[in-house]
């Protein structure tokens, strides 16, 4: 796996401003974040902080509770609106005009154009509960792609099958189904939008223990896959193993960043005490 | 009492020749329940939409319009909006220039018991919506449905699951207050049960049938709203039967 070809500064504002600077196949960049802050209230969550996304990239975001992890890919398809920074896809970025109230708000076109790109999955699920899995699945693709309702429900039935999940569970309702194979359904939700990055907030945190080896292992075959992924998590192991990149924040700031082979060798003693508290 | 029991079982059937005149004023109280729910329940949506709305424009005159209303009896407030319905209708027409417009009784009393209960509706659906997790609807978000989708394919159906019960509990009482129209002078059971009875000196036979009529409609609905509820009840664990 190729990592980011630019180390970044820790703080990493540079490589946009500094166009003098050669950029290596800049095209190959496929989601960019740039020095993104979030402030709600007096307290600041995020202070400035970024990342680079290639096609294929599996990028972990790990941290302790309340270091802004979460904030930050929800600010990637504007679940939070982020006070200033800049997310760009594509080489698109997107413009913010000013809102109402004098808050900042992305251009509608352009914000849903990238919530069609980017699917979601979250840490509780969030399958409509009045709706069965095969309509959980294909109501997106249908009302917001536009795509034909046979098509949905083919695209629907090819990713339950993919995530492991037997065909009769089509017809359940998500409530009567394990969080295993709720969060599985959601996956395959994300999967049938045919996103080009998919975002996952702590799949695995809602789950009981036994619950998350099925989850990891539908998420490693899309790794596999060669599939671009964010993920915030809580898992130490499962980060080493698939990612590409590892993002360590701390008290809104990227502290650490790297490989994987960084979770082995961290350099900071900020990460160093982060993952001798995980004993794991 | 001899009299009053034999008259009702001989005359039960034809109810002393003012059958018609009762079935008209039920179906115009029908006529007036139903309207003013479909306004009342409009006024509801938008109304709570106000209230939950992150403007103080649009919060303040939801919260007044619930606050004055709901402290305020239906009876005085039917008379207010009654006798002032139409004094403000004339004052905005010669603002506009327009022509004289006149309300009838009965598009008074729909405009009356709909904006009554649009309040008691408005709460109905704040409180139902303020029951929808959040996550439900920041889904939708992230997938790209509109406004008007999330509120249509996802906050309505869930929303409705904890407005029923409520909805249900209101309907009755604006089915009911229809009667307190007849005040106003419309012909609506109520009033044909007192013509009736004041007509054949029966007062009692016509005003226990009408109440039978209450009685049936309301039995009719709540079949109906448990129907309702057992629809909206779909996919949630131990409730759907």
């Amino acid at each position: 796996m190729t990592l980011c070809a630019h180390p970044l500064p820790a703080h990493g504002q540079a490589l946009y401003e500094t166009p003098t600077a050669p950029r290596v196949s800049s095209a190959a960049i496929k989601l960019s974040v740039d020095a993104l802050h979030k402030s709600y209230g007096d307290h600041q969550v995020l202070k400035g902080v970024s990342l680079q996304a290639r096609k294929g990239d599996v990028i972990s975001l790990i941290g302790a509770s309340g270091s802004g992890k979460s904030t930050m890919l929800r600010c990637i398809n504007f679940l939070e609106q982020p006070d200033s920074g800049v997310i760009t896809l594509d080489e698109q970025s997107i413009e913010m005009h000013q809102g109402r109230a004098g808050t900042r708000a992305p251009n509608p076109a352009q914000l849903q154009n990238l919530r069609t790109r980017l699917a979601m999955v979250f840490q509780h699920f969030n399958l409509w509960s009045h709706m069965t899995v095969l309509e959980n699945i294909c109501l997106a693709p249908r009302r917001v792609l536009g795509v034909s309702p046979r098509e949905a429900e083919a695209r629907a039935r090819a990713y339950l099958d993919k995530v492991g999940l037997p065909g009769r569970a089509a017809d359940q309702y998500p409530a009567f189904l394990s969080g295993g194979q709720q969060q599985r359904v959601a996956i395959a939700r994300a999967l049938a939008m045919e996103p080009e990055i998919i975002l996952f907030d702590e799949p695995t945190s809602a789950l009981d223990p036994e619950l998350v080896g099925e989850v990891l292992k539908v998420i490693q075959t899309l790794a596999e896959e060669g599939r671009t992924m964010l993920m915030v998590t809580h898992e130490m192991g499962f980060a080493r193993q698939v990612s590409s990149q590892v993002l360590f924040l701390h008290q809104g700031r990227v502290e650490e960043q790297g490989g994987p082979q960084m979770l082995d060798q961290p350099q900071s003693e900020r990460l160093q005490q982060f993952l001798s508290n995980r004993l794991k | 009492m001899n009299d009053f029991l034999t008259s009702t079982g001989l005359q039960a059937l034809s109810l002393q020749g003012f059958g018609p005149l009762l079935l008209q004023g039920t179906w115009m109280t029908l006529q007036l329940a139903f309207l003013s729910l479909g306004l009342s329940l409009l006024l509801g949506l938008i109304g709570a939409s106000a209230k939950l709305s992150s403007l103080r424009l649009l919060r303040i005159p939801a919260t007044l319009y619930t606050t004055l209303i709901r402290s305020v009896p239906d009876l005085v407030l039917i008379l207010l909006i009654f006798y002032t319905l139409q004094l403000w209708l004339n004052d905005l027409t010669e603002l506009l220039g327009w022509d004289y417009v006149e309300i009838n009784p009965f598009m008074a009393g729909v405009i009356t018991l709909g904006f009554i209960y649009g309040a008691y509706f408005t709460e109905n659906f704040r409180a139902a919506i303020l029951s929808v997790p959040h996550g439900q609807l920041e889904a939708a978000t992230a997938y790209g449905l509109s406004r008007v989708q999330r509120f249509q394919l996802v906050l309505f159906p869930q929303l409705m699951r904890f407005a029923l019960p409520g909805l249900g509990n209101n309907w009755l009482v604006l089915l009911k207050s229809t009667a307190l129209v007849s005040i106003i002078g419309l012909s609506d059971l109520v009033k044909a049960a007192q013509n009736a009875g004041k007509t054949t000196n029966e007062p009692l036979y016509f005003l226990l049938f009408a109440g039978l009529v209450y009685l049936l409609i309301t039995t009719l609905s709540n079949r109906l709203f448990k129907v309702l509820e057992r629809r909206y009840n779909t996919g949630i664990k131990g409730l759907a039967s």
